[in-house]
């Protein structure tokens, strides 16, 4: 799809300027470009429900990263020196290669192999009386995905909590 | 095929940025440059040519043959909520280390202290 | 000398006056139609938790703090937990397995198909989610904005 390809070299080319940037608030302004780039590569691959999520988890995430470099005084890096870059990329390289070799034996884009969820599309409605089949998959055929997923984020709030207290409690 | 490979060479920008950067704030970009590719790929692998959205409803006459993956959309809305949270942790503990080091700089943490 | 504004500028106040009820009354409508249109609990859940940061963020901690306190997000989190678990463990006990849809298998109804009342315990457990994720990153980012940077002592 044109589309699709047209948006991944707008990410790829707003990923490297994000990368490269010496100003670390330059350097967020461009991922939240990539990442809603991303929201609007989902909508034309017929994913409405991924879209919504990307988008507002994008601007949750800009705010606590910009929160974060607010700290700092001065908001740029040093220079690094040249000899691990190019170790970097003869690595990243070879990687290449070798994902070039194992993407030629998937099926190509635009015909997936639907083995199992033949079933969650044809039956999901009648069984589970949901009309937006992805909430029947994660809340009713795999709803034990959703607790584990609720887990997650119950340990991380504990988790922040738990690093950021102990500063107040070390006078 | 070709979108295969770009959302591989995303992820390899991603990989750079953490294998290569010194600052914290710039390795925690990196780990999102990484998700937002891997996300990408499983979608990707999900597309069926000419495909609707799998939303039923009653006024489009959908039908369940021309319906896109659902499954891999139930997966990934998952891993993007997971992501959010993996990056305030690691936020957080940026945040704990400028507190005591005084800097985001990955070579000057490796001082011993006393 | 005057008091110090909090928060930001009167353009901002005021627009956040008008925008931060419809940006709360839109993450309940995407949480309750889960079922139906694209969206549900995680989505709606974070839209809710950004209303409550605009709030902070244009009129200061205080304001924001006195509707919504650290303590009450803390207890909405683990009210949202315990209804999915509840949700959960009743499914067991009513039928064979953990999750299982005992209000739909017990009266299946082909004609509730698209209506807000229908499919069983998918929009219990989108509001039971949407408890949790809210109040949840909400506790994150109180926790984040409190951090205060105390004086580095050089040899502790």
């Amino acid at each position: 799809m044109i589309q699709v390809q047209v948006l991944l070299i707008f990410m790829i080319i707003g990923a490297v300027i994000a990368v490269e940037l010496k100003d670390l608030l330059g350097a967020i302004v461009a991922v939240g470009a990539v990442g809603l780039g991303l929201a609007a590569a989902f909508l034309f691959l017929q994913a409405p429900d991924l879209s919504i999520v990307q988008i507002v988890v994008e601007i949750l995430a800009l705010i606590i990263l910009i929160r974060a470099v607010g700290l700092t005084e001065k908001s740029s890096v040093r220079k690094s020196n040249w000899v691990s870059p190019a170790l970097a990329l003869m690595f990243i390289a070879v990687l290449l290669v070798f994902a070039y070799k194992a993407l030629l034996d998937i099926p190509g884009f635009g015909s997936p192999i639907l083995k199992v969820s033949q079933r969650y599309l044809f039956q999901g409605l009648k069984e589970t009386g949901a009309a937006n089949l992805v909430s029947a998959i994660i809340l009713d055929y795999r709803a034990l995905d959703t607790l584990g997923e609720a887990t997650i984020l119950f340990t991380a709030v504990i988790g922040v909590l738990a690093v950021i207290r102990k500063i107040g409690r070390k006078k | 095929m070709t979108e295969y490979f770009l959302c591989w060479i995303l992820f390899c920008v991603g990989l750079y940025c953490v294998l290569t950067k010194r600052n914290l704030i710039k390795i925690i970009i990196g780990l999102g440059i990484m998700e937002y590719a891997v996300n990408l790929f499983f979608i990707l692998l999900g597309y069926k040519k000419d495909g609707v959205f799998p939303i039923l409803s009653k006024t489009l006459e959908t039908k369940p043959e021309m319906m896109v993956d659902p499954l891999p959309q139930a997966l990934i809305l998952t891993s993007i909520v997971i992501g959010l949270a993996t990056t305030c942790l690691l936020v957080s503990l940026a945040m704990h280390i400028y507190e005591k080091y005084g800097t985001y700089d990955v070579r000057e943490l490796r001082k011993l202290k006393g | 000398m005057t008091k110090p504004e909090k928060g930001m500028t009167l353009i901002v106040k005021t627009i956040t006056r008008y925008t931060v009820g419809l940006i709360l009354l839109f993450g309940i409508y995407i949480v309750l139609h889960g079922h139906l249109t694209p969206g549900g609990g995680f989505a709606g859940g974070v839209i809710i938790a950004l209303s409550f940061i605009h709030l902070m963020l244009a009129f200061g901690k205080e304001t924001a703090l006195k509707k919504m306190s650290e303590k009450m997000s803390g207890v909405l989190e683990s009210l949202g937990a315990i209804m999915f678990g509840t949700i959960g463990v009743l499914g067991l006990i009513l039928g064979g397995y953990l999750f299982l849809n005992f209000i739909t298998k017990q009266n299946p109804n082909p004609s509730s198909f698209f209506k807000l009342f229908s499919s069983g315990i998918i929009p219990l457990c989108n509001i039971a989610i949407c408890l949790k994720v809210g109040a949840g990153l909400f506790g994150i980012f109180i926790a984040l904005v409190f951090f205060k940077l105390t004086e580095r002592k050089d040899n502790d």
